[in-house]
């Protein structure tokens, strides 16, 4: 994973809550068994009409939501199915950090193992940003705190070892795999009982 | 005296820190009992292989098929091609990995595959204070009885592949205390879906609920998993039922349970597991199992619930809620009751059990379903079906008019293509009504398998009770 320090970029917004996995990437996608390829299908069924082509009204198909990098969503971002092909097809895409209230459990680890940010902010932050799609934002991971564009900074909480994994661009398995000893040790006192 | 009473989950999670949390590092979480399946368990082979490494525990590891899998018997057992290339591949990149790394496979002509929250259960390995995990969220299911069991993504799955483990942070805990009985007509699907319309589908995110109180001591084993297994439609980590001589009973004699001296050692165990009195949630809410009567949702998240009589509530402003009405062709302030109904779905993780079956048979027999009704009835496992089959259920589904296939997800997802056509409506007994879930442009109403039959049977949403004698 590519080490993540700062990541700028106008904002795309969909407002609304309880966004589940099942519109991040439909389920009939699901029968690939790589990792790669889900951004074209990324809210496939938001994104194209039934013959395939793109929804004009579709946020992802207007012409400002190109080259954008950090989608702001409404509450509860990712509920649903533990299926990782949600943040596969979000970082497939280009997207880089979601902002919400809230997030569902499974989807924000998913994420945090794709090198995939969530942002967690308060209500009127929230608001601020859904009121004004396209606003050039900063996400800081040194500081963990998301710069507005008149400079207003505001702090979001991230665990600092899902932290420390981001900023080094290291992934979580070589921890595991580090605690082998304790792990082999565990597996001897369970066998004894 | 014990001077820190403890919950049932605090117990669970004590017994598998194989290193604690501390403020910069989550805990190293042991697990018991890992469940794979065709979806979300290639990825995570692939990573195996590309480090060099091999599967820690085979003997904590099982592997079955049900989401992409065909549930027509000739292309199960009669050599009929899969239709789906893509599922086909799916299948049999599960069958190769499972032969690379060593992992016991219940393949797709297997006697006991099923869906996996199904199997585990039938089989017996899902046990009383395990931890169990799965890249699947219905995972929850198992907490029925009393395990600590929750879904993953494939990331994970890899990491319980290589170690056995898993980085977790402790969640919180949720007490929802259920007094009361549940009246006749109204099933422990009623039952959840009334807790989740309660608590909202976030209500219980970062929280592992237990399930406590006389209506769900009540409850058989097959209810309790209706119960645990739609946790996750609250946003809950997991959910947990404390085990007692119903789920000991269940669990006797099930094939890969702990048999002689061994049962009795575990039992004992077992026993311990309970929460204490006293112990502290981090939250509880209550609820009255009697006041409730069927429900059914009328939106496209578990949360948008009402009971049968009801009507579709005036929308409060959010646009997600018009949106949502919109998608479904419903309008505020009217009853959902005779909104007709094109296809009725009896199966998934939630509803697909012997006792669901046998309910919706109930209702089913010595009677139609109405012209024009399209009833698939998709057994849990294919233990469930021959057991269905003995009981001569499947008779009576056939009779009616509806089609009996063999076991899997089905038309929870349609991964297999077992798909609700777009713009029809779907009562189903699975778990989730996201727009396109069952189908692109499906709309699906969730209810009990009570609901679904009797909905079957007049082509219109019905409640139940109408039917029942």
């Amino acid at each position: 994973m590519e080490p993540i320090k700062t990541i700028r970029s106008r904002t795309v917004v969909l407002p609304l809550e309880n966004i589940d996995t099942d519109q991040i990437i439909p389920a009939r996608f699901l029968r690939s068994t790589t990792r790669e390829g889900f951004g074209r299908n990324l809210f496939a069924d938001w994104r194209y009409d039934a013959s395939g082509a793109p929804k004009p009204d579709f946020v992802l198909n207007q012409p400002e939501a190109r080259g954008c990098t950090i989608l702001v969503a409404g509450r509860n971002f990712g509920c649903g199915s533990s299926r990782e092909h949600a943040p596969w097809a979000l970082t497939d895409y280009g997207f880089r950090a979601v902002v919400s209230t809230e997030f569902a459990d499974i989807f924000r680890n998913n994420a945090l193992k794709n090198g995939l940010v969530p942002v967690l902010v308060d209500e009127p932050t929230s608001r601020w940003l859904i009121e004004h799609p396209g606003a050039e934002i900063t996400i800081d991971l040194e500081t963990t705190s998301l710069a507005l564009p008149e400079g207003q900074r505001v702090s979001f909480p991230l665990e600092p070892f899902a932290r420390y994994c981001l900023m080094n661009g290291v992934d979580e398995l070589g921890f595991l795999l580090s605690k082998s000893a304790d792990i082999d040790a565990y597996e001897r006192r369970r066998a004894a009982v | 005296m014990n001077p820190q009473p403890k919950t049932m989950f605090e117990k669970v999670w004590a017994q598998h820190e194989v290193v604690p949390e501390t403020p910069d590092t989550p805990a190293v979480l042991y697990i018991d009992l890992h469940l794979i399946h065709e979806v979300t368990s290639p990825q995570a082979f692939a990573v195996l292989r590309e480090r060099g490494l091999r599967v820690r525990r085979t003997d904590l590891t099982l592997a079955t098929m049900d989401h992409s899998t065909p549930t027509r018997t000739e292309q199960v057992f009669g050599g009929a091609p899969i239709t789906i290339e893509s599922a086909a591949k799916q299948i049999r990149e599960l069958e190769r990995n499972c032969a690379e790394f060593g992992v016991e496979l219940l393949g797709l002509q297997h006697a006991s595959r099923g869906i996996v929250h199904v199997i585990g259960p039938e089989l017996g390995v899902t046990q009383p204070g395990k931890t169990v995990v799965c890249g699947d969220s219905h995972t929850s299911t198992h907490g029925a009885f009393g395990a600590l069991a929750f879904g993953i993504g494939s990331t994970e799955v890899g990491h319980v592949f290589a170690t056995q483990c898993l980085l977790q942070r402790k969640p919180r805990t949720l007490a929802v205390n259920v007094s009361g009985r549940l009246r006749p007509g109204v099933t422990a699907k009623d039952l959840i879906l009334g807790i989740i319309g309660k608590l909202g589908v976030a209500g219980g995110t970062g929280h592992v609920i237990e399930y406590r109180g006389e209506a769900i001591r009540a409850l058989d084993m097959d209810e309790r998993m209706t119960i645990c297994n739609m946790s996750i439609e609250a946003g809950a980590r997991a959910g947990m039922v404390a085990p007692d001589d119903t789920t000991y009973a269940y669990l006797k004699g099930t094939p890969r349970a702990p048999k002689g001296e061994a049962w009795e050692a575990a039992v004992e165990r077992w026993r311990q597991l309970p929460t204490d009195d006293g112990a502290r949630f981090d939250r509880e809410i209550d609820l009255d199992a009697s006041t409730l009567e069927p429900m059914i949702t009328y939106g496209t998240n578990p949360g948008m619930v009402i009971p049968i009589s009801g009507s579709v509530p005036a929308p409060n402003g959010d646009p997600a809620f018009a949106k949502s009405l919109a998608y479904m062709g419903f309008d505020a302030g009217t009853p959902l009751r005779d909104k007709p109904v094109n296809v009725v779905f009896i199966g998934s993780c939630t509803n697909s059990r012997l006792s669901d079956l046998r309910s919706a048979a109930r209702v089913l027999r010595g009677r139609k379903i109405a012209s024009g009704v399209k009833m698939l009835v998709v057994p849990g496992s294919q233990q469930v079906k021959r057991a269905a089959e003995a009981e001569g259920l499947h008779q009576i589904f056939l009779d009616a008019g509806a089609e009996w296939r063999e076991s899997g997800c089905s038309m929870c997802l349609g991964m297999n293509g077992d798909l609700v056509p777009p713009g029809q409506y779907s009562v189903s007994t699975s778990n989730r009504n996201f727009e396109g879930r069952q189908g692109t442009g499906a709309r699906t109403l969730l209810a009990s398998p009570l609901t679904a039959a009797a909905s079957a049977v007049r082509g219109r949403v019905t409640d139940p009770r109408e039917l029942l004698a």
